[in-house]
């Protein structure tokens, strides 16, 4: 293998790593929706070249799921429901913009530190696997501290973005796999954008604290 | 014979940088100003400036101290010192050896405590404050500076910077999600420092958010052509050095011929031109920050840094 072959598949993994930070740093919505698309044609150019260096043609279906689905279909949607919500110019408050970029380096350093000693695998699959485990513990850190339902939705399909990246540097993943999680995704956002409008219909905001509640958690909600 | 050229090389860089950095600085000036539809003073005004400033009489506070008086030629002395172990136009100079990027951060530390005292030391409410937004930046963009340090060092295996320039000219360093980090985060860092937009505004005076102003709103005559004079040449250093680290193109390298050192002046002279006309183009597309939002500004230099320093253990391996 290459070392320019390599060297672009470091290089557009990386960029779905910088993207993700990108995503926490974000505190407008629509903003945070158009990285993410960015993030979703980044993941695709990455399956794209694996294909190529793999030679392996079935990741080309892959690379365009993701292109078509992730990067164009679902943040057209999902600017459709903030539009229609009226909270296209809402600036989220995000807990510690400081704090979560520092829990985000110290979760990239733990995902670096966890796939070290896997030994004796390629460098170029050890990599991949730091870099697709450290985008699925960010995509978890935002679902966590953001408190629009919007966002959270992003950051579930971001950390499932991550789970693509690891899938496609573990050598032959069958196709019915791939087809099938990308039409769980899809379902998966249909059912997010029912619910919510279901969580605004009800509690007139898409705060997910007005949840908190009714689960008996917190009184003081002012 | 040998020896005497090799001192005539290095004098021609220190010379030359200290020579156009009023015409760089002139230079952003103009080129925004035009941005803004306006004339704009000439390019050659900080000279003119600069010589006008050395022939006034300089006005000193009744409480000044030495410090004070002594501040502004140490300030000077540091960033050009920093700024001519910068391999400009070749590298493999006759002290190329000394041009360490972690002694290049510490000269412009020192140079920023000169400054910081010289502001507190005659006690105005203004010099105060500016002296505590200078140390609180400078307290957050010296760390993302040596992470990119870092960044460097590990891609090149040094951190000398003429065998830096030499290694990346050549392009074997490959291609490298961590450099284009590295060069994010050192953008940011150089606005921070260089109080650029942003961060600071370099073209007021007696303005509540100021920083840099703040600290030499005493100064007069010669001792402000001096901290005036320094930092030109620390806009300078700062372009050199992204010259040098990430557009190493046409530095001459050890034993070259004359014609390679002209290529060398060209070629150096052409990246100043093409950075000072980008700085001002980025410097109008945005608004000055709140004090209170820069952490997070000079923070995701931070966070840019030491993701570029991870990222490298990952291909790497410890």
């Amino acid at each position: 293998m290459s070392k320019l072959w390599f060297d672009v598949a470091h290089l557009l993994a990386g960029g779905m790593l910088v993207l993700s930070f990108a995503l926490l740093y974000q505190d407008r919505i629509a903003a945070v929706i158009n990285v993410f698309a960015l993030q979703a044609v980044a993941l695709s150019l990455s399956v794209a070249w694996q294909a190529l260096v793999q030679g392996a043609p079935h990741l080309m279906v892959t690379a365009a799921i993701a292109l078509i689905v992730k990067g164009f279909v679902i943040p057209t949607a999902l600017h459709h429901i903030i539009r229609r919500m009226q909270i296209h110019r809402e600036v989220e408050e995000v807990i510690g913009s400081g704090l979560t970029m520092l829990t985000g380096l110290g979760l990239v350093a733990l995902s670096i530190l966890l796939v070290q000693p896997v030994g004796e695998v390629s460098i170029y699959v050890r990599e991949d696997l730091a870099f697709a485990l450290a985008v699925i513990l960010l995509g978890l850190l935002m679902m966590i501290t953001r408190r629009n339902a919007v966002t959270q939705v992003v950051g579930f399909m971001s950390l499932e973005n991550g789970l693509v990246l690891a899938a496609t540097g573990a050598k032959g993943m069958p196709l019915v796999v791939e087809i099938s999680v990308a039409f769980s995704i899809l379902i998966a956002f249909i059912v997010f954008g029912i619910f919510v409008f279901r969580i605004r219909e009800r509690f007139d905001t898409v705060d997910v604290r007005a949840l908190d509640r009714f689960r008996g958690e917190r009184r003081d909600v002012s | 014979m040998a020896l005497i050229v090799d001192f005539f090389l290095q004098g021609v860089q220190m010379m030359l940088v200290v020579a156009i950095a009023p015409a760089v600085l002139g230079l952003t000036r103009k080129v925004k100003a035009r941005l803004l539809r306006r004339i704009g003073p000439p390019v050659l005004q900080p000279y003119r400036d600069l010589w006008k400033l050395m022939h006034k009489e300089a006005v000193l506070a009744h409480n000044a101290s030495w410090i004070y008086r002594t501040a502004p030629y140490l300030i000077f002395a540091a960033t050009w010192v920093a700024a001519a172990l910068v391999p400009s136009y070749a590298a493999g100079l006759l002290f190329s050896w000394s041009a360490d990027l972690i002694a290049i951060v510490a000269l412009l530390g020192t140079a920023r405590f000169a400054l910081a005292l010289a502001g507190m030391d005659v006690g105005t409410a203004f010099g105060g404050i500016g002296s505590s937004r200078e140390m609180m930046i400078a307290s957050l963009a010296e760390p993302a500076m040596l992470l990119i340090v870092f960044t460097v060092a590990l891609v090149a295996g040094t951190t000398q910077l003429s065998a830096v320039a030499t290694l990346f000219s050549t392009g074997s360093a490959g291609l490298r999600v961590s450099l284009g980090l590295g060069l994010f985060a050192f953008l940011l860092v150089a606005i921070a420092e260089n109080a650029r937009i942003p961060i600071d505004n370099p073209a007021t005076h007696l303005e509540l958010t100021m920083v840099h102003e703040a600290m030499v709103l005493e100064y007069s005559g010669r001792h402000l052509a001096m901290i005036e004079a320094a930092s030109a040449v620390k806009l300078v250093l700062y372009f050199s050095l992204i010259a040098c680290l990430f557009a190493p193109l046409g530095i001459a390298g050890p034993g070259a011929a004359a014609s390679d050192y002209a290529l060398g002046i060209a070629a150096y002279l052409g990246k100043l031109f093409v950075l000072a006309l980008l700085l001002p183009i980025a410097e109008t597309g945005v608004a000055k920050m709140r004090v209170f939002r820069y952490p997070l500004f000079v923070g995701s230099a931070f966070a840019a840094a030491a993701l570029a320093v991870f990222l490298l253990f990952v291909s790497k391996g410890f």
